[in-house]
């Protein structure tokens, strides 16, 4: 259960980026999740609340988008998806194969974020 | 309140991506070897080490080793009888290894050089998948105790190794051990993947490891990203 690490990670480097783009509250993070990056999903949400908790991110929302395993076929000689993680061959032509063009992502795609309040006007004299 | 979008695309193990690249180029600069070997707990990662750093340090090899556990010296104590420098790396809780601890625990060691250093990971199978420690090889064990079918059960680990290691093969037969069974399911996440059977109890398995690790003393090699 390495999640909660993974959680502070993301909490860490989306809480910068909203820093340096000026927002004042973080809504949402995007993160892609590889069938291959060895983080589960479940267990990734359920340490996010946690790892939110008195941040810029408190209260947002984790959307994960999964991706499938990626390998190159070379009998095909193209990109195919692989349907799981158990077989990696070509599920055209059954060529088996170690080139894997996706699925390890871990990534933080984009933030949705809400812009800080503007300063309050101060009434000139 | 309304909302905007910010693009990020940015890798959540960056900062352990990149240390870890540092440290296979500094490896490889130095000419040492180094070999993560991953397993459940209990599989033998230890016993396998004990033996291979004996016969290292016996042929005159610079050896040494990294070990990872959550707590205690134990492994660290019982690998240094092998008469080679040994550090042990406590997480206190994390179940894996990461990069910067690499780093620091070398740092702080007054040893090496090394011709080859064995980093030996936290018993697990899930964790340390995601997790380059700069390592030039990772060799994935598997006890006959286990179960065939664990490499289906864990793809992510076993498609990231070099090596796969069948360990207690002198049980084979007293657990019933599946040897063709075991080779597909390994073969099926990690097709054509080198695979080696060693024994506490007798020679030939163990040779064939030392081979494994001989073929890449002196060269080095950094594999391809």
């Amino acid at each position: 259960m390495h999640e909660l690490s993974i959680a502070h990670s993301i909490v860490s480097q989306a809480g910068q980026a909203a820093e340096r783009a000026g927002a004042g509250r973080v809504t949402a993070v995007r993160i892609v999740v590889g069938a291959l990056s060895g983080v589960s999903g479940d267990a990734l949400l359920f340490s996010y609340d946690l790892a939110t908790e008195g941040t810029l991110l408190a209260g947002s929302r984790l959307e994960i988008r999964n991706v499938p395993v990626v390998l190159h076929c070379a009998t095909c000689d193209r990109d195919v998806e692989l349907p799981d993680v158990q077989l990696f061959r070509c599920p055209v032509c059954a060529t088996p194969s170690l080139d894997v063009r996706g699925g390890r992502e871990l990534e933080i795609e984009a933030l949705e974020v809400e812009d800080a309040l503007p300063p309050l006007a101060t009434s000139e004299p | 309140m309304p909302t905007r979008i910010v693009e990020l695309r940015q890798g959540v193990l960056n900062k352990n991506d990149q240390l870890a690249r540092a440290l296979r180029e500094r490896f490889t600069r130095e000419g040492t070897l180094v070999i993560n070997l991953v397993s459940s707990p209990g599989t033998g990662k230890t016993l396998l080490l004990e033996q291979t750093l004996r016969r290292l340090v016996g042929a005159g090899t610079r050896a040494g080793a990294l070990v990872g556990d959550l707590e205690t010296d134990n492994d660290a104590r019982r690998l240094a009888a092998s008469g080679a420098p040994v550090r042990q790396i406590n997480t206190h809780g994390r179940c894996h290894l990461e990069a910067e601890m690499i780093g620091q625990h070398l740092d702080a060691w007054q040893a090496g050089p090394f011709d080859v250093l064995f980093i030996e990971n936290v018993g697990n199978l899930v964790c340390p998948s995601s997790y380059d420690l700069g390592e030039h090889h990772r060799v994935v064990l598997l006890s006959v105790t286990e179960g065939e079918d664990k490499p289906l059960k864990y793809p992510t680990i076993f498609n990231s190794a070099d090596v796969a290691v069948i360990t207690k093969y002198d049980l084979a037969a007293a657990c019933e051990f599946d040897d063709a069974a075991a080779m597909a399911s390994i073969h099926a996440v990690r097709p054509g993947m080198r695979i080696l059977r060693t024994s506490a109890r007798s020679a030939p398995g163990l040779d064939a490891w030392m081979a494994w690790i001989d073929e890449r003393l002196g060269r080095v090699i950094v594999p391809a990203p």
